[in-house]
């Protein structure tokens, strides 16, 4: 029997605020192989972020575990690089400087001086940002510093990629542009990501795997749809595919038919 | 609006291609019209900044004059206040030995107060601030002592420092040091618990050690709101030094002021005051501008 990759066991969080305590996420079962791109999508305040920042060792869960490689996740750490809805550039570094502070920390000891230069170019250069390194956040557009935060988790060389509605901050237009980059990136370096999204369509598009949480108080994982595109996949030509648009409807009828309005356990 | 119709002359001779023959004048003519309507745009944008104080300037000196000329009038106008302190404006630089001294020595002797009081007090209003803001239970027990000590005027210390130090001049670094402290303090303490969660998560993930989250994502992060402190501090610490200066006595500007009173010399206050002004806001622009590189143009100019 092969351990799996990454295992969410009967991960359940509770919040408490003084007297007050409720139980954001319940059973939440999940297995996910090496290099699977799977996204999870569930509407506001279901616990999507609390899951994923469990994972990324943030948040500590109130009962289960989560398992990387068979070790427990219990801190964070650059193993699980987390690309922030917020880009949470440092403003006071350059671009090149946003990523080298990550590559300098986690490669420090192994890495020389010049090869961890050449490591952030590289990384910068996968997400087409090399020629604005010099820049400041504040001097490039919102999808080029999302761009760069993708390529300060990229530069850890993570286990997982943790991705917390990457685009959400989005254009239309730089948001494909940006969804496609990832494609690409995902195709030649065979990472292991998950990425939280509201966006139905981006869900299908990236994803092996779309995981359907339901409504908060209590949530947990709905469903899980397995998408069988092939790729690459292109947005024009799967505008028209049959199995797209299936999956599209499947994940759309969940959101939309079937828990619509939060459900609320009798008490 | 010479420049304009030029280019509009120009132009058309510009756009007919004459192949090998007019490479040099296409290039260099129509910079040419830019920099001269330019040159005009930033003279205008120059005389609407510069202008508005003169004009200001000029008619409050001139109300002055009207009413201080009549005899009897107690103050001096300024034809007599430049007449009288003419020594005192044209040589800043003579030494008669003891206090009487030109206006650059007493300046700079009052600078050298402040700027060895500030300093002590924004390394240790930094590491203060940081260390408080660290801490929800240092914040709660010592914001409310911080918040009534900072309300009490510069020279209300005084004699407190003059009984503990026994010296004036230490007395006069002690004032300046607990006059500017508190807006630092504050501050940057106030900028410790703003940092977003955001940049705490970075740190996180990439496992920085305390004392790098301190260098690398604590101090540059706060790096505006200490300089916010920083420049209340050191117009708080102009403010007192001149004060303190008064009642401790010796070169500085402060003194020269109340000693100028006692000789009757009023002219020599009124252009004293202006000179404190304006050092005041050249301190004040000085701790700007160096908060605005530091801070690489997030903190306000
Ligand atoms: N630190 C906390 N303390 C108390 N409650 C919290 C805390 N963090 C999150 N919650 C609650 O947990 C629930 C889930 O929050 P979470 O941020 O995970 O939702 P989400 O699915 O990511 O929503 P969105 O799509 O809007 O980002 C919310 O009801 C929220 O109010
Ligand atoms: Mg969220």
């Amino acid at each position: 029997m092969t351990q799996p990759y990454l295992k969410f066991e009967q991960i359940g969080m509770r919040f408490r605020r003084g007297q007050m305590s409720t139980e954001v996420l319940r059973d939440i079962d999940l297995i996910i192989n090496k290099g699977e791109f799977v996204s999870l999508i569930g509407h506001s305040g279901c616990g999507k972020s609390t899951l994923l920042n469990i994972l990324g060792g943030l948040l500590q869960s109130t009962t289960g575990e989560v398992f990387l490689e068979g070790k427990v996740v219990d801190e964070p750490g650059p193993d699980r690089a987390i690309v922030f809805q917020n880009h949470s550039l440092l403003p006071w570094l350059t671009v090149y400087g946003n990523v080298a502070i990550a590559v300098d920390k986690v490669f420090g000891k192994t890495k020389s001086k010049e090869e961890r230069h050449d490591w952030v170019m590289h990384n910068l250069e996968l997400v087409q940002m090399a020629q604005a390194k010099d820049k400041r956040p504040h001097e490039v557009s919102g999808g080029m510093k999302q761009r760069v935060g993708i390529a300060r988790a990229l530069a850890m060389q993570p286990k997982v990629l943790l991705m917390d509605e990457p685009f959400g901050a989005l254009d239309a237009l730089t948001r494909a542009h940006l969804q496609d980059s990832v494609m690409e990136i995902h195709a030649r370096l065979g990472n292991t990501v998950m990425m939280i999204t509201h966006d139905v369509d981006e869900a299908v598009l990236l994803s092996d795997r779309v995981v359907m949480m339901t409504n908060g108080p209590s949530a947990t994982i709905g469903e899980i749809l397995e998408i069988g595109l092939p790729r690459p996949r292109r947005r024009l030509e799967l505008a028209t595919d049959a199995e797209y648009a299936r999956c599209r409807a499947a994940v759309l009828e969940f959101l939309y038919a079937r828990h619509r309005v939060p459900v609320r356990a009798a008490a | 609006m010479p420049a304009a119709s030029k280019a509009v002359a120009v132009s058309p001779a510009a756009a007919v291609p004459v192949p090998g023959a007019t490479a040099e004048i296409v290039t260099f003519r129509p910079p040419l019209r830019p920099v001269l309507e330019r040159v005009g745009e930033m003279a205008r944008h120059v005389a609407g900044i510069v202008l508005p104080p003169l004009i200001v300037i000029g008619l409050s000196l001139l109300v002055w004059q009207l009413l201080c000329s009549e005899p009897g009038a107690r103050l001096p106008p300024p034809t007599k206040v430049v007449s009288d302190a003419w020594d005192f404006i044209v040589d800043p630089f003579y030494d008669n030995g003891g206090i009487d001294k030109g206006a650059f020595w007493q300046i700079t002797k009052s600078l050298g107060r402040v700027g060895i009081g500030f300093s002590f007090a924004a390394v240790v209003g930094v590491a203060l601030g940081v260390l408080i803001g660290q801490s929800t239970w240092a914040m709660r027990g010592l914001d409310p002592i911080f918040q009534v000590l900072r309300t009490v005027p510069p020279l209300a210390w005084l004699p407190l420092s003059l009984a503990g130090f026994r010296h004036s001049d230490p007395s006069a670094l002690f004032v300046i040091f607990i006059t500017s402290i508190w807006p630092i303090i504050i501050n940057t303490s106030v900028g410790v618990r703003n940092i977003p969660q955001d940049y705490r998560n970075v740190a996180a993930v990439i496992r920085l050690s305390w004392w790098e989250v301190f260098w690398k994502i604590t101090l540059p992060a706060t790096v505006p709101y200490i300089f916010t402190g920083l420049r209340i501090g050191v117009g708080l610490s102009w403010l007192a030094i001149v004060a303190a200066e008064m009642l401790i006595g010796g070169v500085g500007i402060g003194f020269f002021i109340w000693d100028a009173w006692n000789s009757s010399r009023i002219s020599d206050i009124i252009v004293a005051l202006a000179y404190i002004g304006i050092v005041g806001f050249l301190l004040d622009k000085l701790i700007a501008t160096i908060g605005h590189f530091v801070s690489h143009g997030v903190a306000a100019q």
